[in-house]
């Protein structure tokens, strides 16, 4: 499986070099192998039926308990044939909706690298390795919502989305390591047979809100929910594929792929619950006042996370098999919707509700496929939809706990979800002609294919529900649930409660559908009051927040970073010295012995030459004499290194002398005459402080006569130098061998600095 | 600058001083000397040279940037690492091969000879780099 990934990775970099006559094609070509895929998918289904899995295991970095683990369980089938399926689907909408766009290279590369990133989330067995994809599909994300980055909602809203999604990420990687450390490893095996000792640990519910927080915020769930409308800046097929059929479902994966290891409980079950269910109803609710085609699928497909999300809580077999369901429902529907809101915005240059109407005239087939969509969407039968939301009505009847609560609510934004696929259809295609800036038409089959398959699939499925229920929902459901079960869907499923509660809802839903039809005002009344009442908008905190954290961060920063260098040095060293000063005290109580000897005499020779030169380089006035002066003392210290016949550092640091000389006479040249601009009392402190460090130094130096050298390091290297290492030098080999890591970052370091002092130079004429 | 002793010195001195730092990079292994050395060496040398001459004409003689350079000796130092990712051994553990040279003895080459480059190559472009800034801008 990890080599499906790397085909993913090789041909979305492959798009670049395409010649220009296969270029043209690209979202074809991309559209196949997405088929190609979907098929190997689709071959395995047999092998993964009754909870089995493939799996394979690629050591990484053991040491921290990653790895690369890949396992293809019934749910991640589920999700990769999503994702390969709609995948080709929107590749094949997009290559006809992109076309005239600049940059369109970039748009397949994020798109296909995309694919590539959300199937090894759903592929991953290992949580960390999940959660690597999982900001691999946020900053995807990004980069597609920015994608027309010339205006700037777009990059607002991009930012937006990185932000909230990133975070929970963040928090989500927080929680893994958290309940890692339970059973002491990230490999989603181990976390199911440790299932029991992470519930009954004391991390469990810390480590579960840190997790739920980072599906809540990738599903945006309540209240994290804002970004995705916002997420509609980016072109309609990344809506379409990432915002509705697969990324935001990323959340709804996570928590069925633990629900096994974290479910059960009371927290599990309440805090999921209550969270899905509001985000259902809030979504459905704020759907209905909304005028922007793309803005009600937004906000319908919040309300269908919300779902999800709620159903994955409820936690019964039922209820996960809904899930399993609704899954397949909802891509269905949405991404067919979506597409069909890029064709309609495409052909008459509007997706303004108010000024559409009356497109059945134009666009008979858009219309078929759309109405198709919708009756799944209000969940009318004979649609697959019908079947979900009976699941739906009936997991939520046998819900636990707060099952009045969820039931009320479930009809309420059920009803609202009726009105509003009603209301859709009747104002953009039924009535009379809008005011629209193009006159549609309907060419371009390219357009038409994927919404028209997915509502076709939508009608197949709800007619014949046993071929998806036997080779989809009944593996996906073993997986999660342990155990064997079958499944059975029927779409007539007799005359009971939850047959009363549909038909309340489809009546409900008409009544508030011609309500709104009829009374002009009164949508426009809705949103009023809706404004009025929700004076909370979530995007505004988010603003407001982020703007203080950033100015608390400018005023913090500006205290610490101050712009002058002498005080950074100053800061640096006067903090040195004192904690040198106080660990010289700990380990040796100021006690300093001095047996240090300066014979032979041409060592106290060389001794007094550096010194000399050292203090005539301080008191001196003339600039080019203080650089001589230290020359000097550089090169008495490298004669004492030559004493001890440390050749090697000796030749070194002649060699760097030199050089530094030469760098400071040019640096000389350009700094402005000498002057004396700072007070008496200035360089007094600074005599202070450079005495204090100058003496710390030495108490150190001294200090360093008595380390324990009964067992130095360097007896080892000596011996094995030549032995392993095949060189005489030892200093040379401990360099290039021994401690070849220490170079390689030397040497790195050295490049920043090259580069730090490139810049610097270079950059301060303009 | 224009002295005719220091041209004339600079003339000659930078062969030798460029001589030496390719003899201090190959017996580095097994005598004082070695990649950093060398590499101080070769930039003295070039700096000697451009103090003495206009800098612009040295420039040209360098055929690569300084950038260049410090590029091809960090890729050195990476390639070092190759061999002992092939071999599976411990990343950066030394890979050495011998090649009979008959009544010659034998010649021993190694990644680290290689790493002991990549050094050299770094150290040149860093400090010319450095330098050439610093002139440049003056």
């Amino acid at each position: 499986m990890q080599y499906i990934l790397l085909i993913y990775l090789v041909i979305a970099i492959g798009i670049f070099i395409l010649p220009g006559w296969l270029k043209k094609h690209v979202g074809i070509l991309l559209a196949l192998v997405q088929t190609v895929f979907f098929v190997f998918f689709f071959s395995k289904i047999a092998e993964v039926a009754n909870g089995n899995s493939i799996s394979t295991l690629l050591y990484w970095i053991p040491q921290i308990g990653l790895n690369l683990e890949f396992s293809l369980t019934g749910l991640s089938l589920a999700f990769a044939l999503l994702i390969t399926g709609i995948g080709a689907l929107v590749f094949l909408y997009a290559s006809a909706y992109m076309k005239g766009y600049e940059g369109t290279d970039k748009f397949y590369f994020y798109l296909f690298l995309f694919g590539g990133a959300m199937l090894g989330l759903v592929l991953s067995g290992n949580l960390i390795q999940l959660f690597i994809f999982w900001e691999l599909t946020s900053f995807l994300s990004f980069l597609l919502i920015s994608f027309f980055h010339k205006k700037e909602e777009s990059r607002k809203a991009a930012f937006q989305s990185l932000f909230v999604t990133a975070f929970g990420g963040l928090l989500l990687l927080s929680g893994i390591v958290l309940l890692g450390s339970v059973v002491d490893s990230y490999s989603v095996a181990d976390w199911f047979a440790g299932s029991e000792m992470i519930k009954s640990s004391g991390l469990y519910l810390p480590g579960l809100m840190l997790i739920l927080a980072g599906a809540f915020t990738k599903s945006a769930q309540f209240p994290f929910h804002f970004w995705l409308p916002g997420a509609m800046q980016a072109p309609t097929p990344v809506s379409a594929y990432l915002h509705s059929a697969t990324m935001v479902k990323a959340g709804v994966f996570l928590l069925a792929l633990l629900s096994p290891v974290l479910g059960g409980t009371m927290e599990w079950t309440y805090i999921i619950t209550l969270v899905g269910v509001i985000t259902m109803f809030l979504g459905a609710y704020f759907s209905i006042t909304q005028t922007d085609l793309k803005a009600i699928l937004a906000y319908t497909t919040i309300s269908a996370l919300g779902i999800l999300i709620l159903l994955i809580g409820i936690d019964t077999k039922l209820s996960i098999k809904a899930a399993i369901l609704f899954l397949f429902v909802h891509a269905f529907y949405k991404a067919a919707l979506f597409m069909v809101a890029g064709v309609i915005d495409k052909k008459t240059g509007t997706r303004e509700l108010t000024k559409l109407g009356g497109l059945y005239r134009f666009m008979p087939i858009t219309f078929v496929i759309s109405v198709l969509a919708l009756l799944s969407m209000a969940g009318l039968p004979p649609m697959l939809g019908f079947l979900g939301k009976e699941l739906i009505y009936e997991a939520k009847v046998q819900s636990p706990g707060i099952a009045s609560l969820v039931l009320i609510l479930g009809v309420g934004g059920n009803t609202l979800m009726v009105a509003v696929s009603m209301y859709f259809m009747f104002k953009v295609f039924l009535g009379k002609q809008g005011a629209y800036p193009k006159l549609p038409n309907e060419k371009g089959w390219l357009f038409l294919l994927g919404p028209a398959v997915l509502a076709l699939l939508s009608l197949l499925f709800g007619l014949s529900p046993t071929a998806l229920g036997n080779s989809i929902v009944q593996p996906a459901l073993s997986t999660i649930r342990k155990e064997m079960i079958d499944v059975e869907l029927k779409l007539w499923h007799g005359f009971n409660d939850v047959f009363l509660l549909s038909l309340l809802t489809v009546l409900l839903g008409m009544g508030i559908f011609i309500i709104a039809l009829t009374k002009k005002q009164f949508l426009i009344k809705w949103s009023r009051f809706n404004s009025q009442f929700f004076t909370i908008k979530f995007t505004d905190i988010f603003v407001q927040v982020l703007r203080g954290f950033l100015d608390f961060s400018a005023r913090n920063t500006k205290r610490l970073q101050h712009g002058y260098h002498r005080f950074y040095i100053l800061t640096v060293i006067l903090f040195a010295s004192a904690f040198l000063w106080f660990q010289v005290y700990v380990t040796r109580n100021w006690v300093l012995d001095s047996y240090f000897t300066l014979t032979p005499f041409y060592i106290s020779g060389l001794v007094a030459i550096i010194i000399c030169s050292t203090l005539y380089a301080t008191i001196t006035q003339s600039r080019i004499a203080t650089i001589i002066g230290m020359g000097v003392t550089g090169y008495g210290i490298s004669l004492i290194y030559l004493y001890y016949s440390a050749v090697d550092l000796a030749i070194t640091q002649i060699l760097v002398e030199t050089l530094i000389v030469v760098m400071f006479v040019l640096v000389l040249q350009r700094l402005p005459r000498f002057a004396i601009l700072s007070s008496r009392l200035t360089r007094v402190r600074d005599l202070i402080i450079a005495l204090s460090f100058g003496s710390v130094m030495a108490v150190l130096a001294l200090q360093a006569l008595h380390v324990d050298f009964n067992h130095p390091v360097s007896d080892l290297m000596v011996k094995n130098s030549f032995l392993y290492a095949h060189g005489k030098n030892v200093v040379n080999v401990i360099l290039v061998d021994f401690r070849a890591l220490d170079t390689l970052g030397e040497v790195t370091v050295l490049v920043i600095a090259a580069m730090g002092v490139f810049v610097l130079l270079k950059t301060k004429k303009a | 600058m224009n002295s005719i002793i220091l041209q004339l010195a600079a003339k000659y001195v930078r062969f030798l001083l460029i001589f030496f730092a390719f003899v201090a990079l190959l017996r580095g292994h097994n005598y004082p000397g070695g990649g950093f050395i060398g590499g101080l060496l070769a930039a003295l040398a070039i700096v000697y040279y451009s103090l003495a001459f206009d800098w612009r004409s040295v420039q040209k003689k360098l055929f690569v940037k300084p950038e260049g350079y410090l590029a091809v000796g960090f890729l050195m130092i990476l390639l070092s690492f190759l061999p002992s990712v092939i071999q599976e051994e411990t990343l950066m553990k030394g890979i050495w091969v011998s090649i009979p040279f008959g009544l010659l003895g034998q010649l021993k080459l190694g990644t680290p000879l290689l790493f002991d480059m990549g050094v050299f190559m770094a150290v040149i472009g860093v400090t010319l780099l450095f330098f050439f800034t610093l002139t440049k801008s003056r």
